[in-house]
């Protein structure tokens, strides 16, 4: 059963095992308005928190998406390449950006739930 | 804009009822999206109206016998050729014929003019031109008005059942057609449309007209500049500037030819020189290949990699359906078809030099 996570960056993860689907919130996608391309990584890409590994571009604007935890990427979004408006219609699921298998799941302690991540956006 | 206050718009109340969102511009808070999104605000501007608050710009009335003069020294213009009612695209000049601003100058009369300032620059305007008006027989006098831009093929209609007459006026022409009110067919998006300059009170009663047509859609600052980069349009501060001029920015139509030869504006000494020698960078339309966005600031390269020019201003057009950008290159490449890459946090991506606008115009040129 995939238990979800948030981060204070605007991400969810979806956790199942040790592989995490990650997305931008809906909130995210509504601050960044329609999208029109995502620079997705490539599969195999080893990430540490914190690094970029997703750019979201907006018709203004350019926008990263950070590593929310160290791990290795095992799937993007493809759908996102014809269609990266899926992201604002559907952010949390066929909205996904990326899979990652999650080095370390201790890490996952120090993000928040759902209730947490509701009072960081007020 | 660093210390200073972030001014609001004096509509700002109908701007939070609509759900704008607010960001800051040039030392405004200025809505730059509604809820209705970027894209359908920016598509709806083509297919019915938009509409805008551009209360951040400033209005100058210039009069007195010396006004055309005056205009004459600070403008690469011939202000007493133009007729009444006849606006032009001209500019602010420094000494070295960078831009200071740009602006659109409207004669309203034998002795008067309007001009047009950018909100950014508004206040080192008025600065200039009141300088250089003490040599003048000439008076320089801000005008506090709330600005509207309505935009799009139904402009003129929205405005008709609204009850405001636009239908004398071709593009690029203005007129008074109430007390304090300002009104020209221009606008910055490449659509048919009016730029009305009135008092506070005026406009909310014709806005609470405007708002209740279907037709019409308020319009943020991000769609704003979506429509003028597929229009061609150029931002200052982005894609001309002090360091930039008019013959490089490709913007000499907009001096007229006896100007050039025998003008006594400020900088016609230089733009003569650079005119003369060739500017060694023009700004171009850039299309980059696929649909990830260039942005102003990119790097370009030619093909072998040696730098080639920069990108000032770079989105995504919504009409085009493609990505949409503006930058300079070296003057033998700017030429339609040229083959450049832009460095985009470390990719190349492949961008043509393209010919501007990228959306044609749709002007009502009478």
């Amino acid at each position: 059963m995939a238990k979800t996570y948030f981060t204070e960056d605007h991400e969810w993860l979806s956790v199942d095992g040790n592989v995490a689907t990650v997305g931008i919130t809906d909130y995210a996608q509504e601050q960044l308005g329609d999208l029109v391309f995502v620079d997705l990584p490539e599969v195999g890409r080893k990430l540490a928190k914190g690094d970029t590994a997703v750019v979201v571009e907006s018709v203004k604007a350019a926008s990263d998406v950070y590593a929310p935890l160290d791990g290795e990427i095992t799937e993007v979004n493809g759908a996102l390449s014809g269609d990266p408006a899926l992201v604002n219609s559907a952010a949390t699921t066929d909205g996904w950006l990326w899979k990652m298998k999650l080095a370390d799941e201790g890490q996952l302690a120090g993000l928040l739930d759902e209730a947490g991540y509701k009072a960081h956006i007020g | 804009m660093t210390g200073e206050v972030t001014k609001t718009l004096p509509l700002e109340d109908l701007h939070q009822a609509a759900g704008a969102k607010f960001g800051a511009f040039a030392g405004w808070s200025m809505p730059l999206t509604y809820p209705a999104g970027v894209m359908k605000e920016h598509q709806h501007t083509r297919e019915h109206v938009g509409l805008f608050d551009i209360s951040h710009m400033k209005l100058f009335v210039v009069s007195g016998s010396g006004a055309a003069a005056l205009l004459n020294r600070a403008c690469p213009i011939d202000a007493e050729a133009l007729e009444v009612s006849q606006s032009k695209l001209t500019f602010f000049l420094n000494d070295k014929a960078g831009i200071l601003d740009d602006l659109i100058v409207t004669r309203l009369g034998a002795k008067r003019f309007m001009v047009v300032a950018n909100a950014g620059n508004a206040v080192a305007d008025e600065a200039h031109l009141k300088a250089l008006a003490r040599d003048f027989d000439a008076r320089v006098e801000p005008l506090d008005r709330v600005f509207l831009a309505i935009q799009g093929p139904e402009a003129e209609a929205v405005l008709a059942k609204a009850g405001v007459d636009g239908s004398s006026l071709t593009f690029m022409h203005g007129f008074e057609p109430r007390p304090n009110w300002f009104m020209s067919r221009s606008g910055y998006t490449g659509e048919d449309g009016f730029e009305i300059g009135l008092p506070e009170a005026d406009a909310r009663a014709l806005l609470a007209q405007l708002l209740g047509d279907e037709r019409v859609l308020w319009i943020g600052l991000a769609a704003r500049d979506s429509l003028r980069l597929e229009a061609g349009l150029c931002l200052h501060g982005n894609d001309i500037s002090p360091d930039t001029d008019p013959a490089s920015g490709a913007l000499m139509w907009a001096v007229p030819k006896e100007i050039r030869a025998s003008g006594t504006f400020i900088g016609a000494g230089a733009l003569r020189a650079i005119v003369e020698k060739g500017a060694a960078q023009k700004r171009v339309g850039l299309k980059p290949e696929g649909r990830q966005p260039v942005r102003g600031g990119a790097a370009l390269f030619d093909a072998d990699g040696n730098p080639a020019g920069a990108v000032t201003s770079g989105g995504f057009g919504p009409s085009a359906g493609h990505p949409v950008a503006m930058g300079y290159v070296s003057t033998p490449l700017a030429k339609a078809g040229a083959k450049l890459f832009a460095d985009v946090r470390g990719t190349r991506v492949p961008v043509e030099v393209s010919a501007l606008p990228f959306t044609p115009h749709r002007y009502r040129k009478g």
